[in-house]
């Protein structure tokens, strides 16, 4: 599904992706662990598409076909998801006016007419109910004046309503008390398929309990240095990133 | 012979016309001496530092239009808030259209100016109230002078007015170029309540100048709410005066809409003659292309335990200029005076000028201030969030620039203005987002 290719990404001339090589295949769930400032959001935005970040060498391909030129809303509508960390307020347009706008807009992209309202408005019921969101919030102003909580829980809403084939959360956990995580990872584990993958950026250990990864992955300095299976996650919740560290600086 | 020489002379003329020695021919007559002296203001002076009148004065205009022309509703329909019933008081180069209007003297007085001035019934009215709120600066001086047509609205004491008002100015292109100058007098007794919505409209590209002066007094507790819709054709320029003087208690706001026309100055003013007044100066400005638009605003706060709420949002493209020049000024007696300022703007394009001014004058000693102006692009990772979800980029400004206005947009009580603000906001950045907001 996902391919990345020896991938080199810059921000302001200053280089944080320094050669990542990572295949996530249909039904898997990857998770990418690291201290802070390893590169770990820069990768999730590099595979959204931000415009700020340069890919200067290397290549990014999706379903067998190179995305790294592509517009981020062409990426979204090809079905990459990206869970932000510190998601946007946007005042005086509410949750469900937002994801009309976002669904309809992935469907004239592929050529479908609007979803009708009637069918809008039980998919919207539906995922709701999945993620235990109040009828209310979904009226309010997108993430205005919403907890942290209430933030997540909205992202993962958006995602069960835009059904991706690829799904990246990044530090989906943070900011986040334990029935909130809770919800928020069952949510994402019912979304989960044979057809679809996710990949779960975390500092913490605490979410993969939850959302069961089948490689964990640690960056460092824009490498992954580390390979391994749900294991690794605890031996790193255990010992830190210390050991790691030393064994690259080695 | 150049625009003040023409107006001078054309100002005889208009002597002629008028009723001798009534209470406003003599105010004209004083008034055309005051612009004859002062004339136009120039970048000399430090009001109008960052606008320029030169070019829109240069054009040959015509001050009095020949002919009246007629206009079919379903040809303008368009530009009226047409899906509520509203009174309409409506004109066509200046000339009052009794076709396209819709006027009431049950109860209340919704008419023209001009009758206004001739029937003695409104005289006591007029005397009390025409020219007592408009300063004597030169472009309130001139319209003064020329002063003869308009809106005249008066509501008695106790009456919730349930339509709003509407004030249209058409100006058809029958002339090369022309200025208008509306006279509008505005007053709202004890306890009313009453809605207006104004719009300068140019049908075809010819040159249009208008000057307008609006005066407007709220008495005890009254309520008025303006809005100002200035969406006009490319060589369409407005200078706007507005004058508002409350009493006690009384509640006014004004929202200014500023999205086309060539140049708009907006000259608003409140007075504060009484104590628990509130007063609220709210704008939207999103223009481009070589557009200018410049908000100079004041709020004088005379006497104690009153409030004032300033909020203008600005977005410039392409090589349009802004100005907000907002001054506030608290009198020594004005104790407790609760008076906020925002100014907030997005330069799409690095052609794109803001000048923003600040200016307190504050006397008082326990009184809270607060102003604030920012000056800024549009937020990239809210671009990228929007994006992420799969909303294009067009449509994804779009967004970003409706939730930069949206404190201005929600305060907008009529929701049939509101919706067609958004709409023109939304044909304006070429959108169709599919829902109301």
């Amino acid at each position: 599904m996902l391919k990345i290719n020896d991938l080199h990404a810059s921000v302001e001339d200053k280089d944080i992706l320094k050669g990542i090589n990572l295949e996530v295949k249909p039904g898997e769930v990857h998770a990418i662990m690291g201290p802070n400032g390893s590169g770990k959001s820069t990768l999730a935005s590099v595979i959204a598409g931000k415009e700020d970040y340069e890919v200067q060498k290397g290549s990014i391909s999706f379903n067998g076909e190179a995305i790294e030129e592509l517009d981020a809303e062409e990426r979204a509508h090809k079905g990459i998801f990206l869970s932000f960390q510190y998601p946007v307020e946007i005042p005086g347009v509410s949750v469900t006016n937002f994801i009309k706008t976002a669904i309809n807009e992935s469907r004239k992209a592929q050529g479908l007419e609007e979803m009708p309202a009637k069918d809008m408005l039980k998919l919207i019921r539906e995922k709701a109910d999945l993620l235990e969101i109040d009828r209310n919030f979904l009226s309010r102003s997108l993430n205005e004046g919403f907890s942290g909580g209430e933030k997540k829980r909205n992202e993962i809403f958006q995602m069960a309503m835009l059904d991706p084939k690829l799904a990246i959360l990044d530090e989906t956990d943070s900011g986040l008390d334990i029935d909130a995580l809770r919800i928020v990872a069952n949510g994402v584990n019912k979304l989960k398929s044979k057809d679809n993958s996710v990949i779960v950026i975390t500092h913490y250990q605490r979410l993969l309990d939850y959302i069961v990864p089948d490689y964990v992955h640690v960056l460092y300095k824009g490498k992954i240095v580390k390979s391994g299976t749900k294991e690794l996650a605890h031996e790193l919740e255990a010992k830190g990133y210390d050991w790691i560290k030393e064994e690259v600086n080695a | 012979m150049d625009l003040k020489d023409k107006l001078l002379s054309s100002h005889l003329v208009f002597e002629d016309r008028s009723d001798m020695g009534s209470y406003v021919n003599n105010l004209r007559n004083d008034a055309i001496k005051v612009f004859q002296e002062k004339g136009f203001p120039s970048k000399k002076d430090e009001a109008w530092k960052y606008t320029s009148l030169n070019k829109v004065l240069s054009e040959d205009y015509c001050v009095f239009p020949k002919q009246e022309t007629a206009l079919e509703y379903n040809d303008v329909k368009k530009y009226f808030i047409h899906d509520i019933d509203t009174y309409k008081i409506v004109f066509i180069d200046g000339k009052y259209s009794s076709h396209l209007s819709q006027t009431t003297h049950e109860g209340i007085d919704v008419c023209l100016m001009s009758s206004a001035l001739c029937k003695p019934k409104y005289r006591l009215v007029i005397e009390n109230y025409f020219n007592k709120a408009a300063e004597s600066d030169s472009l309130s001086a001139l319209n003064t002078a020329f002063s003869s047509e308009g809106a005249y609205i008066h509501i008695p004491k106790n009456k919730l007015v349930e339509k709003p008002i509407q004030i249209i100015h058409f100006s058809t292109g029958n002339e090369a170029a022309i200025m208008l100058q509306p006279r509008n007098l505005i007053v709202v007794d004890e306890n009313s309540h009453v809605q207006i919505i104004e719009r300068h409209q140019s049908l075809t590209n010819n040159p249009v100048l208008t000057n307008s002066v609006t005066e407007i007094f709220a008495a005890k507790r009254a309520i008025v709410d303006y809005y100002k819709i200035q969406n006009d054709n490319a060589n369409a320029s407005l200078i706007d005066n507005t004058f508002i003087k409350q009493k006690q208690s009384s509640l006014a706001s004004v929202h200014t809409f500023s999205f086309g026309g060539k140049l708009t100055r907006n000259n608003l003013n409140f007075y504060q003659n009484g104590e628990r007044i509130d007063s609220t100066l709210k704008g939207v400005t999103i223009i481009g292309n070589k557009q200018h638009v410049d908000h100079n605003t004041l709020v004088h706060h005379i006497e104690p335990n009153c409030e004032s709420h300033q909020d203008y949002k600005g977005i410039f493209d392409e090589n349009s200029t802004g100005v907000f020049n907002g001054k506030v000024v608290v009198e020594k007696e004005a104790q407790k005076t609760n008076a906020f300022q925002a100014n907030n703007n997005i330069l799409v394009s690095d052609k794109a000028t803001i000048n923003t001014k600040p200016q307190l004058e504050i006397f008082a000693d326990d009184v809270k201030c607060s102003h604030g102006c920012t000056i800024g692009q549009l937020d990239e990772s809210a671009m990228f969030y929007m994006q992420s979800r799969g909303i294009p980029k067009k449509e994804a400004k779009a967004l970003l620039m409706f939730a930069f206005s949206n404190d201005v947009l929600s305060s907008v009580k009529i929701p049939e203005l509101k919706q067609r603000i958004t709409k023109i906001i939304a044909n304006k950045l070429g959108v169709s987002l599919g829902f109301d907001l």
